[in-house]
């Protein structure tokens, strides 16, 4: 590829954004624009509140300096209602990733148990199928319930969004693990537990890790929705609370960085996908 | 007594849909003495690799017994090395640690020096010096067949058990593997039970030729005795007077025999028939 082919692209992107940002400026350029409340509204709170100054949706402008903002200084703690994006990102973070790992703690081995014995897999197969389309929301009053911590249950709640991808992938990647290098173990009278580790799961790694891969998705979109309903920290309360403020520059910066990290996090496990992957 | 004993070997596969169970192969008896080279040929679907697996211990026979060394074999053991037809490599392990594996399977005991010297002496008797550290993906059909042979000799079974290891091979690289197995057979004076559908192989390679004819209910019909001088190459073997009565027989017995002893043509023995074309007077 010449130096050309490769800008292309990236000149087409430049231009895409540059389109978005135009047709956003043009959206929200003007003043007042009259009365925007309903009439009966309008009588209610006077004549001034009812016209607005300016739309509440931010130009470009306004945007980039409220992100800009954030970014200047994301770790502030100034309370309960006023925390730096910085932290609530972590919190975020750091309850998908422990419910992540407690999951993918249940879900391999559970799952090489399943790849490895038709009657486990045929005796649980009845509940993986019942269990896995269930919105992982649904669990929450039942979490609240029973755990009686609204933190804990937003970790419940993405252990049990992610444990199913991990488990369908890994019980799948070890039960598929080609006949011939089992073969080979066997003609070698390796042991159960050395087979396991230096035969199955390296055959199985990249099945399981695309599982990772996709639960590790799902987990980053699902502690969105369970931090508007738990509250308190993390980065969907966040979004919440810049509703009910009518902030809309904060949710926008909210949005951008959701799916900054989400990029991160997949690019990580991708990055850790290629790393067991074999070519054959 | 012999080594290896086959007694009455039987195979069987569930009919489809009840109808009658298929019977590979039956009445499989043969011997086979310490050190023997022995090929076995016959068509595809005869049961070759199947006999070739009760052997290893990885198939259970429907019927019949199989003792080595005066022992039954009931499972797979590190006794009896296989090399398999497709090589069975672990991909994501380099040359060095795919032969390492076995060996630590044999000897866990062994300091990573010995294991690592032990490795070493059998790359270097395939001739893989210099991809000691590479992946099989990186390697050509014949080199990753020279691991599966070095892995399966490293853990020096009593017995190898080769499924047409060279099947998928070029011409070229099938004769330079030839001549090394040739050599490390002679060195290590294994026994080895080979599958092969090449006549020259099994003539350059084997001391007896075991026929095999087809299937279903298949039997060893014959077993060739290869009276030609062991010290033969494959490059001069075809000058010798024996191998073209030799090859012949086995041609014959291929195209026209193993067909009329399945269809009754030809009688089915009871216990294969031992022969030695090589020393029959020509016919004049």
């Amino acid at each position: 590829m010449t130096a050309l082919e490769r800008l292309r692209p990236l000149a087409l992107s430049l231009i895409i954004l540059g389109l978005i940002f135009g047709i956003w400026a043009l959206a929200t350029m003007g003043g007042s624009k009259g009365q925007v409340v309903d009439d009966e509204y309008a009588k209610l709170v006077g004549a001034a509140a009812a016209s607005g100054q300016k739309s509440a949706f931010p130009t470009p402008g306004d945007f980039l300096e409220k992100l800009g903002g954030h970014l200047a200084d994301p770790f502030y703690d100034r309370g309960t209602n006023d925390k730096g994006i910085g932290i609530q990102l972590a919190y975020s973070i750091a309850r998908v990733l422990s419910g992540f790992f407690l999951a993918a703690a249940v879900a391999i081995p559970l799952g090489f148990m399943i790849g490895m014995s038709r009657t486990a897999f045929a005796a649980l197969d009845p509940f993986i199928q019942v269990l896995k389309p269930i919105s992982p929301l649904a669990w929450m009053p039942l979490a609240l319930f029973t755990l009686k911590d609204s933190g804990v249950s937003a970790i419940f709640v993405i252990f049990i969004c992610s444990i199913w991808p991990m488990l369908i992938n890994t019980a799948f990647g070890v039960a598929s693990v080609r006949r011939e290098w089992m073969d080979v173990a066997r003609t070698l009278e390796v042991r159960p537990v050395r087979k396991a580790l230096r035969v199955i799961l390296p055959a199985a790694a990249p099945t399981i890790m695309t599982g990772m891969r996709i639960s590790i998705g799902i987990a980053w979109l699902v502690i969105v929705a369970a931090e508007m309903l738990v509250g308190g920290t993390g980065i969907g309360y966040f979004v919440w609370n810049e509703w009910n403020n009518l902030s809309i520059s904060n949710i926008l910066t909210a949005i951008l960085l959701i799916g900054v990290v989400g990029m991160v996090l997949d690019f990580v496990f991708s990055r850790l996908q290629r790393l067991v992957t074999y070519r054959d | 007594m012999s080594f290896l004993q086959v007694q009455g070997l039987k195979k069987t596969f569930p009919g489809v849909a009840g109808s009658e169970d298929l019977i590979v192969f039956d009445n499989i008896n043969f011997e086979l003495h310490r050190g023997e080279f022995v090929c076995i040929i016959g068509h595809s679907g005869c049961g070759k690799t199947t006999i070739l697996n009760v052997l290893a211990g990885l198939e259970q026979p429907s019927g019949g017994h199989v003792f080595m060394d005066g022992r039954e074999v009931s499972g797979p053991s590190l006794d009896r090395g296989v090399v398999f037809q497709s090589h069975a490599l672990m991909p994501w392990l380099s040359v060095r640690e795919n032969i390492a594996f076995a060996v630590k399977s044999k000897w866990p005991d062994w300091s990573k020096a010995e294991i690592v010297s032990h490795v070493q002496k059998f790359i270097d008797l395939v001739h893989l010096q210099g991809a000691e550290d590479k992946k099989p993906a990186q390697l050509s059909g014949g080199m990753k067949q020279r691991v599966g042979v070095a892995r399966a000799f490293a853990i020096q079974p009593k017995m190898l058990l080769l499924d047409e290891p060279f099947g998928a091979l070029d011409a070229l690289t099938r004769g330079n593997i030839q001549d090394e197995l040739v050599e490390i057979v002679q060195q290590t004076h294994q026994t080895v039970f080979m599958i092969t559908h090449d006549v020259d192989e099994a003539i350059l390679l084997a001391d007896k030729i075991f026929l095999m004819s087809n299937g279903p209910q298949a039997v060893i019909a014959e077993i060739v005795e290869n009276t030609m001088p062991k010290n033969r190459s494959r490059t001069t073997m075809h000058h010798d007077p024996q191998f073209y009565s030799i090859r012949n027989h086995l041609i014959d017995f291929l195209v026209k025999r193993a067909k009329a002893i399945a269809s009754g043509q030809e009688v089915k023995p009871q216990r294969p028939v031992v022969v030695r074309p090589g020393l029959l007077p020509k016919a004049a």
